[in-house]
């Protein structure tokens, strides 16, 4: 087997490390292995290498020529880098980027801490749209009486929320 | 005002308590933001660099948390104020190679460090000392939730908070414990505990975090996974890991005293004769005798050493912090001779280890 960073020697070095139910397994020479600070297991972190490495091959195989329009980042500056260019080059690299969030993180979609104005204008659209559901329903239902209090809350919102920020 | 005027003493900053502070020295939770719309700091042209820090600065300054902070730009640093930050863990050491365009924002009780344009445009951090995670944490999310109200980070729904690196995605948190744990490394436990550590996905760091030795048997606990978890989980897994951590320390301690009282008071008896004799000495080999002389303040051997000296002792031995009193620039060869000068005269007055 060869070593998967220089991809010439053979690989003497097998990692493997498991988190909750995911395997990650990398094999390296070990000239690779010294380099990367594989031989001192407190400053190691098999995330930190699986970076430069699986990142920058499914981003190879996702898109080898993607250049990023906002920034004019490329793949090939992340295997330079480990580093992206901008927030853009999230969307513009999505494909290759998604099976390395994958191994890298216990989920793929953020739960947590939310900036203030967008939680603020999420829950404004979220109450909206069951107003308006309930709207529908009294309208099908031939409720007018109830329609139309549905109406005036939801035309009261928008008003009230003329200085709300919008995401 | 200097950064060396505005910093607090060692002597000041050793006495400073916190829970569990026998084996927690501090605890620190720092959250990676970018500004909506820039590009990332290490991709940025300088110009670039210089508007991300031009907006960020002074609204950092502006926080009520941050009244009468030291806001600097780094080029404005030298390269000895820079060693004495990373000396004092308040900024990285890839942050210590920044210049113009780059910048820190400190606070005037030093728990709160905000670096712009280090890896990404805000690594705002809350500094304890003791084990306090839950405190850092909440501090630093007052900081972010006041600065969310004076710019717009980069933040997706999906993906969270946008970093320069994908493993800071999601949260952009990491939260961190620094212990003192030479119990674990005396009786050859500390690999296995990191090992078990590792499988729970928290990564195990040396002194000065990322890539760098356990030396003085100081290591760094944090998460590395910062998405699809909530931040309050994040704290509490590692409040979790942390206390086991701790109990298995003491553990360690009192079966070592237990099984073999040789081999620690050899150990501690050795660092007291070394760090009080000695007239050549690295800091390397300083910090690993120190920690020696900190389990035995811990374990009662030393009556008239408190452990505050000790940590006193393990900051102004830092290389940058013995040649902030010399006027003249050292070799490393002399600064051995002057740690080793230092030592003798702190040491004179504490007799021996007493074996109980």
């Amino acid at each position: 087997m060869l070593c998967c960073i220089c991809k010439e020697r053979e690989a003497k070095v097998h990692l493997t490390q498991i988190v909750g139910e995911k395997m990650q397994k990398v094999d390296l020479c070990e000239e690779c292995a010294k380099q990367k600070g594989v031989n001192d297991p407190t400053g190691f972190s098999l995330a930190d290498l699986l970076l430069g490495l699986g990142a920058s091959q499914e981003m190879e195989q996702a898109a080898s020529d993607l250049k990023c329009p906002h920034c004019g980042f490329t793949q090939a500056d992340f295997k330079k880098a480990g580093r992206l260019g901008c927030s853009e080059c999230y969307v513009t690299f999505r494909e290759g980027l998604e099976g390395l969030l994958k191994s890298m993180h216990k989920g793929t979609r953020h739960v947590g801490k939310v900036p203030a104005a967008l939680q603020q204008s999420r829950d404004f659209a979220e109450r909206l749209k069951s107003l308006q559901k309930k709207l529908d329903k009294a309208v099908a239902d031939e409720d007018f009486e109830q329609a139309a209090l549905v109406r005036d809350e939801m035309k009261m919102m928008r008003e009230k929320s003329g200085s709300l920020p919008t995401s | 005002m200097t950064i060396s005027e505005f910093l607090t003493s060692p002597a000041d900053t050793a006495r400073r308590e916190g829970p569990y502070n026998k084996i927690v020295l501090s605890s620190r939770v720092r959250l990676a933001r970018n500004v909506k719309g820039m590009p990332f700091p290490g991709w940025a042209k300088k110009p670039d660099r210089v508007k991300a820090l031009d907006a960020v600065r002074p609204a950092v300054e502006s926080l009520p948390q941050m009244s009468d902070s030291f806001s600097e730009s780094m080029d404005n640093l030298t390269v000895l104020d820079k060693n004495i930050l990373v000396e004092r863990h308040l900024i990285s050491r890839e942050h210590a190679a920044k210049n113009a365009g780059s910048g820190l924002v400190l606070n005037r009780e030093e728990s709160l460090c905000v670096m712009i344009n280090e890896e990404d445009h805000l690594r705002m951090q809350a500094l304890r000392p003791g084990l306090q995670l839950r405190q850092a944490w909440h501090a630093i999310d007052q900081v972010d939730s006041k600065l969310e109200k004076k710019m717009e980070f980069a933040f997706t729904p999906a993906l969270g908070y946008l970093t320069a690196c994908p493993t800071n995605v999601g949260t952009g948190i990491r939260v961190s414990a620094m212990l003192h744990l030479p119990g674990l490394v005396l009786a050859e436990q500390i690999n296995q505990i990191i090992q078990a550590v590792n499988k729970l996905g928290l990564a195990v760091r040396g002194l000065y975090g990322e890539g760098t030795e356990a030396l003085g048997n100081v290591f760094q606990v944090s998460n590395q996974m910062t998405l699809g978890e909530t931040e309050n989980d994040i704290v509490e897994r590692l409040n979790k890991v942390l206390a086991q951590i701790i109990e298995h320390e003491e553990n360690a301690r009192s079966m070592l005293l237990e099984k073999k009282p040789k081999t620690v008071y050899n150990h501690i008896g050795r660092a007291y004769g070394i760090l009080a004799n000695a007239h050549s000495i690295s800091s390397k080999e300083t910090l690993n005798l120190l920690s020696l002389m900190r389990l035995g303040v811990d374990l009662g051997l030393f009556t008239d050493l408190e452990r505050w000296q000790v940590d006193e002792l393990f900051i102004t031995t830092q290389p940058a912090h013995l040649q902030r009193v010399h006027s003249e620039k050292l070799s490393a060869e002399e600064r051995d001779l002057f740690r080793a000068d230092m030592l003798r005269e702190r040491l004179r007055q504490v007799s021996r280890p007493k074996i109980k």
